[in-house]
């Protein structure tokens, strides 16, 4: 059996609620973590995750001006100074499947919906500190591989493969985001 | 912070992609213990959230009065794009948070607004009462919690309202696929 030893810990939460804030700051405190930054904003965010360097990031989706979505694509910039790789968990009110989808393609590693729970947020911080995945990077990707099992009975179209490869035509992160369903 | 272990990156190339392979950068932070390790701290979380619980009372009556001025602006300014957002947001942390204050039905409501305010082809041709009981609901449900008699009345409230919203939905949305296959759909978001 494995513990985590938050105190080792540094997390970036990133809400604008604020109660929402204080509950996340008294879970992560009560797991045994000493180092938690907060902002309520992702401009702010994306501020303190170049300068605290945060070993996870957690945060909500909908948020004024510059939202979670955003903020996961500013972090997942393999071109960029900073570390791309750090582990973010979503936590949002959002649990439509096309939400999700859109979350995991903007190269959040964990999604967990609200309502919170103590459980629900120990499981997926475990998760990425114990099982982290592979990092993918293709022409309109880079994040943890979004393929979490293989399957020999897989019979669609092979998209990656060593020789020709289909290419997929697809809109951009941020345009999928905003298009109503 | 943790130590990471930051060795080399392993990345190999493939015709359209890279697979890029790090050693765990937080393997440090692991720790095996035996069987008989009592430290439970999901457990000791649950009991400081149980801590807080008696502002849980004072936050919900904060966020429904949130929504309360956000439609109150509506009403005076009209749908914006400002004003449509605000009420959406205040909707949806209540969404979000009302099951974890102790209020799940105000939270079922609140996501019925949500799906509303997302999906209807346009605001201005939402019944106006359809919103503004959503929002008395959410209120009542609020102020009227500690009435014993209310926590079955709040459920029903709101699947009443849930079923009167998804009627409009799909009836306003009938040649918008799209957007009825996003109201139909169930959630797939992992459980807590």
């Amino acid at each position: 059996m494995f513990r985590i030893d938050f105190n080792k810990l540094r997390f970036l939460v990133c809400d604008d609620n604020p109660h929402m804030r204080r509950i996340l700051r008294t879970l992560l405190h009560s797991f045994g973590a000493r180092e938690v930054y907060e902002s309520e904003d992702g401009a702010t965010a994306l501020e303190m995750y170049s300068h605290y360097v945060p070993d996870i990031v957690i945060t909500d989706w909908s948020m004024p001006i510059f939202d979670g979505l955003e903020l996961a694509q500013m972090i997942r910039q393999p071109e960029l100074k900073g570390n791309p790789f750090a582990p973010i968990i979503m936590l949002t009110g959002h649990s439509e499947k096309r939400r999700v989808t859109v979350a995991r393609d903007a190269g959040v590693t964990e999604f967990l919906a609200k309502p919170i729970s103590a459980k629900g947020l120990y499981q997926r911080i475990l998760n990425v500190v114990a099982n982290p995945r592979p990092f993918i990077k293709t022409k309109t990707y880079f994040g943890p591989d979004r393929r979490r099992n293989s399957s020999n009975a897989y019979i669609g179209p092979e998209r990656r493969v060593g020789g020709e490869v289909e290419v997929l035509q697809q809109p951009s992160l941020l345009d999928k985001a905003r298009t109503p369903v | 912070m943790a130590k990471h272990n930051r060795g080399a990156l392993e990345i190999k190339a493939f015709a359209d992609h890279h697979v890029i392979t790090q050693p765990n950068p937080l393997s440090s932070v692991l720790r095996r213990v035996g069987g008989k390790n009592l430290d439970d701290p999901v457990a000791r979380a649950e009991k400081a959230l149980a801590g807080l619980s008696g502002q849980f009372k004072n936050w919900m009556s904060i966020e429904a009065d949130r929504l309360s001025a956000a439609h109150a602006t509506i009403l005076r300014l009209g749908f914006t794009d400002e004003t449509c957002e605000e009420l959406f947001r205040a909707a949806h942390d209540i969404k979000g948070d009302a099951a974890t204050f102790g209020y799940p039905s105000a939270g079922a409501a609140a996501d019925s607004l949500c799906r509303i305010i997302e999906h209807a082809p346009e605001l201005e041709r939402v019944p106006s009462n359809l919103i503004a009981h959503h929002i008395s609901a959410i209120q009542a449900i609020v102020h009227e919690r500690t009435r014993l008699d209310t926590v079955s009345m709040a459920g029903e409230l709101s699947r009443e309202l849930r079923g009167v919203a998804d009627e409009y939905l799909t009836q306003a949305n009938r040649d918008r696929p799209e957007h009825l296959e996003a109201i139909l759909a169930p959630s797939i978001a992992p459980g807590n």
